[in-house]
């Protein structure tokens, strides 16, 4: 492995802390990532997290990015009039509640196409910040009845016994997706 | 089919900007990392695989007092010191990074959070909210104005405080440059025993965080002025010689 060293070298990250909800917590609509208009099958997420003694993680911040119900990620929004609420961007935040939950109201991406032509199942891309994280935490959330998913190539690089651990299962009218930081069942993080 | 196993790298035998210059997940003297650092290896994604081509952002257009912290409650201005907080925001190859949005929040003078579960017997200021955003300008500058936040304690370990800090969170062009850290600054005594800090390295990865006193900056009779330059991860945009 062979790599060059760039001028300059990226500055550390450091903790999220106890006390992000008063700079990243302020707006409830960033949970909200559809509006009337936008097409595309809506789908409540519920993502939980818990840490290495299974309890919860009442301080976590979750960023979702995911392309739009025909496999397309939209463009960066007009500063001016990003419309939040009421047009689809992709993109979402919300922080955990007492109970280490944490809701999305979204819709169902579509499959997507890599540069190199591969298809990618229909997946949700998934930043995590909390206190006791250092560094944030990248994962993926797939949906259980999607047929592709033997085919997806990015869940081939994982290790079978722990490729569930990225697939959300559908309860009544939500989508449950556990993120288990740490210990038995253990989410598989990924290094971008 | 490919092992999969083999993909398995971790960051830090990946990527040489980033080996020796992030802090690990796990790092007891910390203690909260103990419960929530993940135990398994990191899985590489490929960069075709990760998203990274489209902008990722989602936020409200910003106002006109949300980058001057002292003047964001009507009536009266924050105790405290007044600072200027600037910088610019470019990548590992040093270009600009125009239009990156930049959150920060952080303790008023007194060393107190304006949050629900911050109990420190010190004050709040009726007049300190604590939190304020900025995107970054076309040649990637930005500039803050706020009080300077106090030292407070924290329960990990026997008589621990903090050092002075401010947390600033950057969106980069893609979700791989995404970015939440903490600034502190220069001298002070705090650093030195700080958990968040000593995660770091060394001394000059921990540098990167510590601001600098500027005196063309610092504006007269008025605010002494703190410079931070923000470097963020390159992404797939950005031509990466590629290993073997």
């Amino acid at each position: 492995m062979r790599a060059v060293r760039k001028p300059l070298i990226a500055i550390p990250s450091q903790t999220v802390g106890p006390y992000l909800h008063i700079g990243l917590d302020t707006e409830p609509l960033h949970g909200r990532m559809y509006g009337p208009e936008t097409p595309g099958e809506r789908l409540v997420l519920r993502i939980r997290v818990t840490d290495g003694a299974g309890n919860p993680v009442p301080d976590a911040l979750i960023e979702l990015w995911q392309a739009d119900a025909a496999g397309e990620y939209v463009g960066r929004p007009d500063h001016d009039n990003p419309d939040p609420g009421h047009s689809f961007r992709g993109w979402g935040r919300r922080a955990t509640n007492d109970d280490g939950w944490c809701e999305f109201e979204t819709i169902r991406p579509g499959a997507t196409t890599a540069p190199d032509g591969r298809r990618l199942s229909s997946h949700i891309s998934v930043c995590l910040f909390a206190r006791g994280l250092l560094r944030h935490l990248f994962t993926r959330i797939y949906f259980e009845d999607d047929p592709t998913l033997a085919d997806d190539p990015v869940l081939a690089l994982v290790p079978e016994d722990r490729r569930a651990t990225l697939v959300a299962r559908r309860d009544g009218d939500a989508w449950i997706f556990p993120l288990r930081l740490q210990g038995a069942g253990e989410t598989v993080f990924f290094d971008l | 089919m490919e092992d999969p196993q083999r993909k398995a790298r971790t960051v830090s035998d990946r990527d040489p900007n980033l080996a020796g210059s992030q802090p690990p997940l796990l790092y007891p003297p910390y203690q909260s990392t103990v419960l929530r650092a993940p135990e398994r290896p990191l899985i590489h994604l490929p960069s075709d695989y990760s998203d990274l081509t489209q902008p990722v952002y989602g936020h409200l257009p910003i106002g006109a007092t949300d980058n001057d912290l002292t003047r964001q409650c009507p009536g009266g201005e924050p105790q405290g010191e007044r600072i200027i907080v600037a910088g610019r925001v470019v990548d590992e190859d040093g270009r600009p990074q125009p239009n990156v949005l930049i959150e920060i929040w952080q303790a008023n003078a007194a060393g107190r959070y304006r949050h629900v579960n911050d109990n420190h017997p010190a004050p709040l200021d009726p007049y300190f909210l604590g939190a304020g955003r900025v995107v970054t300008d076309s040649e990637g500058r930005y500039q803050f104005t706020t009080i300077k936040p106090g030292a407070y304690p924290w329960r990990n370990h026997p008589n621990a405080w903090r050092p002075a800090h401010i947390h600033f969170s950057i969106f980069g062009r893609s979700f791989q440059t995404r970015l939440v850290t903490q600034m502190y600054f220069p001298g002070d005594p705090l650093m030195a025993f700080d958990p968040m800090l000593t995660s770091l390295p060394d001394e000059k990865v921990r540098q990167r965080l510590v601001s600098r006193l500027d005196m063309n900056l610092t504006q007269p009779e008025w605010a002494l002025g703190y410079i931070f330059d923000i470097v963020l991860r390159g992404d797939s945009a950005t031509p990466f010689e590629e290993r073997v």
